[in-house]
């Protein structure tokens, strides 16, 4: 029981402090990183999700499921998809921090001001 | 092996394929082929989506991929794609949509290469997947599909500082709207241990929903809600519109926006079918955006943005009504608004590529030039514009029309009044650039809001004269949009999928197997004496106040000043809210999703 809230607290507190990383970034590639921070959390919250006491790794033999209980086998599959998302979503968001930082010459969000109104 | 078998996977797989091959032959091949290949794809979906409609007809279709039909009882561990009309025909609004962009840049893109062809499939692929995705988790990879690509053709000038702030902020903002969701599919996979919207909704009904259920429901419909711009999360659609190509402004604005609403409509009908609380949240939201996407449609003065503004003004009343009684009306409403919006977008991208600007005030009688493409193009944005105020016989009156005789009331005049107030902007600017009415604005250099100056030309210098690419790809899509309008065939289809699409039960009993629901047919969609006269009459309205703005520039200065005093200080409060800043932008997402969360859970828990 403890476990899970202790999990759940993590998870909640990551996508928030993500999130409020970004609200307060200076720096661009910060804000990129807030963001990655952010999708953490739900990691976390998927894999506390599937979690059970005392269940093995979900790797069954060619005999189908022993006796012991395995932990859910999907969360983790959606945990590596969405890790595969956030590692394209940080690649181009960091290619464009950098030419951002090539043609504006700055990459503090504050001193961006082409778009407005 | 039926139709929906077949079609409903190769709706989603083609264009993937088509798109890996794109990319990969186009180093060889010559543009034309490229072109024609892609051109191809695009007309190719819509018309699977047409068979898809076809075929679904009479019932929802249940396709489990790879064969992993559950057995009667059993819970599904295989993925669905489910069909219904309402998906298949946003499968041939993405189709069309794509045609119509891959025609425009036929010349357009001089220099570009294969990447962007091979991007457009992509982007329809993705947002194929998510209409047809049968459970939350696949419409959630199909989401941050279509956003990824979404975000590389935002920022597609890489060359251009704004287009390169506009994508960074776009894709910032959609990434966390996307992990909420992602939360939220968590969360209503341990409550109910189940991914699968039929299921998630099986497991919920019946009962009083609890914590965890709500704040499950809440996570994913604010995700969705940021992908189609309701306010408090609008923000990043105008700066993304403001920079992204022209032709990709057709996608965006027409179908890309429009799936956040259907993604919110599908799961609230499917997944949350005991939370009463959340339709009247919605509507409100959708009030909210409809108004405050009208006001700052009118201020704007580049026309990207103009347009842009004007996407977010009718979304809200999709949201509406696709909410609160117009289900039957908004399907129509949004088929007949994106091919008129994407008339407007591609002849905007017509005057960026003769005179190199999309500024109001800079173009001041621009298109008067003589040159007969241009008086066509001329004619073409006022038609356009008439329509976007709900001239028949245009799709977008007929959808307006229909939905003022389904919303209740008190809603009329939020539908009518955005419908006029943002054609009366979109002309205004129209009339000063194409015709050079009234007195030239005052140049000057703007602190408070983005000027059309300065943006990067998508053809490798100034064209002499618009192409007929160019100008056909408007006049078809706005063609199409006088179709919707007119086949009765279309407001039956759009009337009943919009019904099917409210109606979760059918849904569910479709994909549980428990039988197919025959619902009752809805009176179809079409145009009634009151609905006529209410489009000339807002047609009209909007003519009339543009010509006003137009005018009060002749009006002296002394005179203006205290309307100026009056409603200036609030208007120019809002545009400031508009910062441009990612912070200020994810600042108001997490104010929007708690206000949301709070006030869905309060009536629902309390």
């Amino acid at each position: 029981m403890t476990l899970t809230v202790v999990a759940w607290t993590v998870a909640g507190w990551l996508v928030l402090v993500g999130a409020l990383g970004i609200v307060r970034s200076r720096d661009l590639v910060h804000t990129v990183v807030a963001l990655s921070v952010a999708q953490s959390g739900t990691y976390v919250l998927l894999i506390a999700a599937g979690f059970q006491r005392g269940a093995t790794v979900p790797i069954l033999g060619a005999g189908g499921a022993g006796s012991s209980p395995v932990v859910d086998p999907l969360v983790q599959a959606m945990v590596l998809t969405d890790i595969v998302v956030s590692a394209t979503v940080t690649a181009l968001l960091l290619a464009l921090t950098i030419q951002i930082a090539k043609r504006h010459g700055t990459v503090d969000p504050d001193e961006l001001r082409a778009l407005r109104g | 092996m039926n139709t929906v078998d077949v079609l409903a996977p190769v709706a989603v797989t083609g264009p993937v394929l088509l798109a890996c091959l794109v990319l990969v032959a186009g180093r060889w091949l010559p543009r034309p082929v490229i072109d024609a290949v892609a051109l191809a794809g695009a007309v190719g979906l819509a018309v699977c989506g047409a068979l898809l409609v076809h075929a679904t007809l009479a019932g929802d279709a249940v396709t489990w991929l790879g064969g992993w039909t559950p057995p009667p009882g059993a819970h599904p561990v295989g993925i669905a794609l489910v069909v219904d009309p309402a998906a298949g025909g946003l499968v041939v609004l993405v189709g069309v949509l794509a045609a119509g962009a891959l025609l425009f840049s036929w010349r357009y893109f001089a220099s570009v290469e294969a990447r962007f062809h091979g991007l457009v499939l992509l982007f329809s692929a993705g947002m194929t997947g998510f209409v047809l995705a049968g459970d939350l988790f696949t419409m959630l990879v199909f989401f941050e599909l279509m956003g990824a690509v979404a975000y590389a053709l935002a920022a597609y000038k890489i060359e251009e500082p704004r287009s390169l702030q506009g994508g960074l902020t776009f894709g910032v903002v959609n990434s966390l709207g996307a992990y909420l969701a992602l939360c939220g599919i968590g969360v209503l996979y341990a409550r109910t241990g189940q991914l699968s919207l039929a299921y998630v909704g099986e497991t919920l009904a019946g009962a009083r929903p609890d914590g965890p259920a709500v704040v499950g429901i809440v996570l994913v419909l604010v995700g969705w809600l940021v992908k189609a711009a309701a306010v408090p999360f609008h923000f990043w659609l105008a700066d993304a519109h403001a920079v992204a190509p022209t032709p990709v402004c057709v996608l965006f604005s027409g179908v890309m926006a429009p799936l956040g609403v259907y993604g919110v409509v599908r799961v609230s009908a499917v997944a949350a079918p005991e939370v009463p609380a959340l339709r009247g949240v919605l509507v409100v939201v959708g009030a909210v955006t409809a108004v405050l996407g009208a006001v700052l449609c009118v201020v704007q003065r580049n026309l990207k943005r103009l347009l842009a503004y004007s996407t977010i003004a009718h979304i809200g009343l999709f949201l509406v009504g696709a909410t609160d009684g117009g289900a039957r009306a908004w399907l129509v409403y949004l088929a007949g608004h994106a091919g008129v919006k994407a008339a407007l977008f591609l002849l905007v991208g017509g005057l960026l590529a003769r005179f190199g600007s999309v500024d109001e005030i800079d173009l001041h009688g621009a298109g008067r030039t003589g040159d007969p493409a241009d008086r066509v193009a001329a004619a073409l944005y006022v038609v356009a514009a008439l329509a976007l105020a709900g001239l028949p016989p245009f799709g977008a009156g007929l959808g307006k029309a229909a939905l003022e005789e389904s919303v209740p009331g008190a809603l009329v005049p939020v539908v009518v009044g955005t419908s006029v107030v943002t054609a009366a902007a979109v002309l205004r600017a129209g009339l000063r650039v194409f015709y050079g009415v009234g007195p030239r604005p005052e140049r000057r250099v703007d602190l408070e809001r983005t000027s059309g100056e300065g943006e990067e030309r998508e053809t490798t210098g100034r064209l002499r004269h618009a192409t007929a690419t160019m100008l056909a790809a408007p006049a078809l899509l706005l063609a199409a949009a006088a179709v919707v309008g007119v086949l009765p065939l279309i407001g039956r289809v759009g009337a009943l999928a919009g019904e099917r699409l409210a109606d979760g039960g059918a849904y569910r009993a479709a994909v549980l197997g428990t039988g197919a629901v025959a619902g009752a047919v809805p009176e179809p969609v079409s145009w009634h004496p009151p609905g006529v006269v209410t489009g000339v009459l807002t047609t009209a309205a909007a003519v009339v106040l543009a010509l006003l703005v137009l005018v009060s520039g002749r009006v002296p200065a002394r005179r203006r000043r205290p309307v100026r005093r009056a409603i200036g200080p609030v208007v120019l409060g809002l545009e400031r809210l508009h910062s441009g800043h990612v912070g200020d932008y994810v600042a108001w997402l997490l104010f929007g999703a708690a206000v949301i969360g709070i006030a869905v859970a309060a009536p629902t828990l309390g």
